[in-house]
């Protein structure tokens, strides 16, 4: 049975999620994606996981964002979808 | 579309779902993911290799060939980046705009004319720019030494606490990317050219296979760093923590070179020229 | 009621892993955007690092990190009950690692698409790559 608190991020990171891939501003989903980054790395130093926690806040909530940023400043910010 | 995707994952989910009823209770020590060969792990690792860090030790050593060729994915992903993106054939730019710095008007110059060198009056601006902050400027150049003094700190202190090779590379990474973000891109690659990045790339898998080649020349298996005894003087577990400590350093060159070469590529879109 | 219960509440958190895999996997079909579907790559992914990586959880047990005692005992024995399983963590920090490398080659497509084609929508490029070959000789 995972505690109060493993389950307030888990919400956190299934709205993050479902908002990423809704939002229809790129800049916005780019954004989203790193906050969701953020949230699972929590998720894993809470279940005693600091390697792997460590790992993904550097590479997903630090390079992933400048690179998401990178590819949409050069392609276009707007999508129909 | 929509319905169809619906659909399959909805079936998808529901197959998943079907199959956690096997599962163990979760958190349970008799789990079976959790007997045969970890308990191995975490009781012999360290009287093995004299490096507290379990899983750091499994990293380099027990699993240390998946590691190499994992860093060998990395570098491929760099060269991979630099053969979609890279544009050498360019044709010069139209216009470029200059900065005369003592009075702020700004040059543009088409084609053809003449272009000032770099100097301290005239200054090469971007196409998108943005006035320089210098808050950001100078706070990004208060920190960055203490970011990558805290990577190397990581580097080399995988054994004992988290951290290791990856991390490390990536943060000392991403403080040359700060340096990019906070001046522009032309001053970062003044300082470490895309040449430099490409063979940092390629020294960091060298090292780690090197390291495995000299332990196969000293007549022990591939990747078996017990053979180092001998060179270091020690025994065969210090040997091992030794061995671990160059791999990581390796991996830890290849993955910032990495991370410097797709961010330059993909920033400026292979142009080398203005970036973020 | 009792025994239809408690399969729910012991196994529940799996049941997210999975709706979160299954989110991803949704935004790679359906969506018509490249970068939407990048994104919902990377959320399949770090989905599934999270599902391995809650395996190895043990219940009172502390990170894989052994503790030193004074140096005196350090003949101590190590019980494995102490430490969480540390073997998925190791296979996962692989995973993240080529999850990036992945990320910035797909990037890279990306940009080189927009490029050549002018558009990021899956429809438009569908459309404008028939155009081309009903133009080309």
């Amino acid at each position: 049975m995972i505690g109060l608190l493993d389950l307030l991020i888990l919400m956190i990171v299934i709205v993050c999620g479902i908002a990423a891939i809704s939002i229809k501003d790129l800049l916005g989903a780019a954004i989203l994606f790193s906050a969701y980054s953020f949230m699972m790395c929590l998720l894993w130093a809470i279940m005693g996981a600091v390697d792997v926690a460590f790992t993904e806040a550097s590479v997903g909530a630090g390079v992933s964002t400048v690179l998401f940023v990178a590819a949409v400043f050069h392609t276009t910010r707007r999508t129909k979808d | 579309m929509r319905l169809f995707a619906l659909i399959i994952v909805s079936g998808c989910g529901f197959l998943l779902i079907y199959g956690t009823a096997d599962f163990p209770r979760w958190a349970d020590p008799a789990a079976p993911a959790c007997t045969h060969v970890s308990d191995y792990y975490i009781e012999k690792s360290e009287e093995q290799t004299c490096v507290p860090n379990i899983v750091t030790a499994i990293l380099a050593d027990y699993r240390g060939y998946d590691t190499m060729f994992e860093t060998t994915v990395i570098f491929g992903a760099g060269v991979a980046c630099f053969f979609l993106l890279r544009n050498y054939r360019r044709k010069a730019p139209e216009f470029r705009l200059y900065r005369h710095v003592p009075t702020g008007i700004t040059f543009r110059i088409e084609k053809g004319g003449k272009f000032p060198d770099d100097s301290a009056e005239f200054k090469r601006i971007d196409s998108l720019w943005t006035p320089q902050d210098i808050i950001i400027e100078t706070a990004v150049r208060l920190l960055i030494p203490f970011i990558q003094i805290f990577a190397l700190y990581v580097i080399a202190h995988g054994h004992h606490s988290p951290g290791g090779g990856f991390q490390g590379g990536v943060i000392l990474g991403a403080s040359i990317i700060l340096f990019a973000i906070s001046k522009d891109l032309r001053s970062a690659i003044t300082r470490i050219g895309e040449q430099t990045s490409g063979l940092l790339c390629s020294t960091g898998v060298f090292v780690y296979v090197g390291t495995g080649t000299l332990c196969l020349l000293l007549g022990a298996n591939f990747l078996d760093y017990g053979a180092l005894a001998g060179l270091f003087h020690s025994t065969t577990a210090m040997a091992r923590s030794h061995g671990i400590m160059i791999v990581e350093i390796g991996v830890g060159i290849s993955v910032m070179a990495v991370m410097v070469c797709l961010y330059y590529i993909i920033s400026s879109a292979g142009n080398m020229d203005e970036g973020l | 009621m009792d025994e239809l219960l408690s399969p729910i509440l012991s196994k529940y958190n799996y049941w997210v892993y999975i709706t979160l895999m299954m989110i991803g996997l949704y935004a790679m079909i359906a969506k018509s955007n490249l970068v939407k579907k990048i994104i919902g790559m990377n959320i399949l992914q770090t989905a599934v690092i999270l599902f391995y990586v809650s395996i190895g959880a043990k219940q009172g047990a502390t990170i894989p990190i052994i503790r030193h005692g004074h140096e005196g005992a350090a003949a101590h024995a190590v019980r494995a009950a102490d430490y969480i399983n540390p073997l998925p963590h190791v296979l996962m920090l692989t995973a993240i690692v080529v999850s990036v490398a992945t990320l910035g080659v797909a990037l890279a497509l990306a940009i080189r698409i927009y490029r050549q084609y002018g558009t990021l929508e899956e429809d438009d490029i569908a459309t404008r790559i028939t155009g081309d070959i009903r133009k080309s000789p």
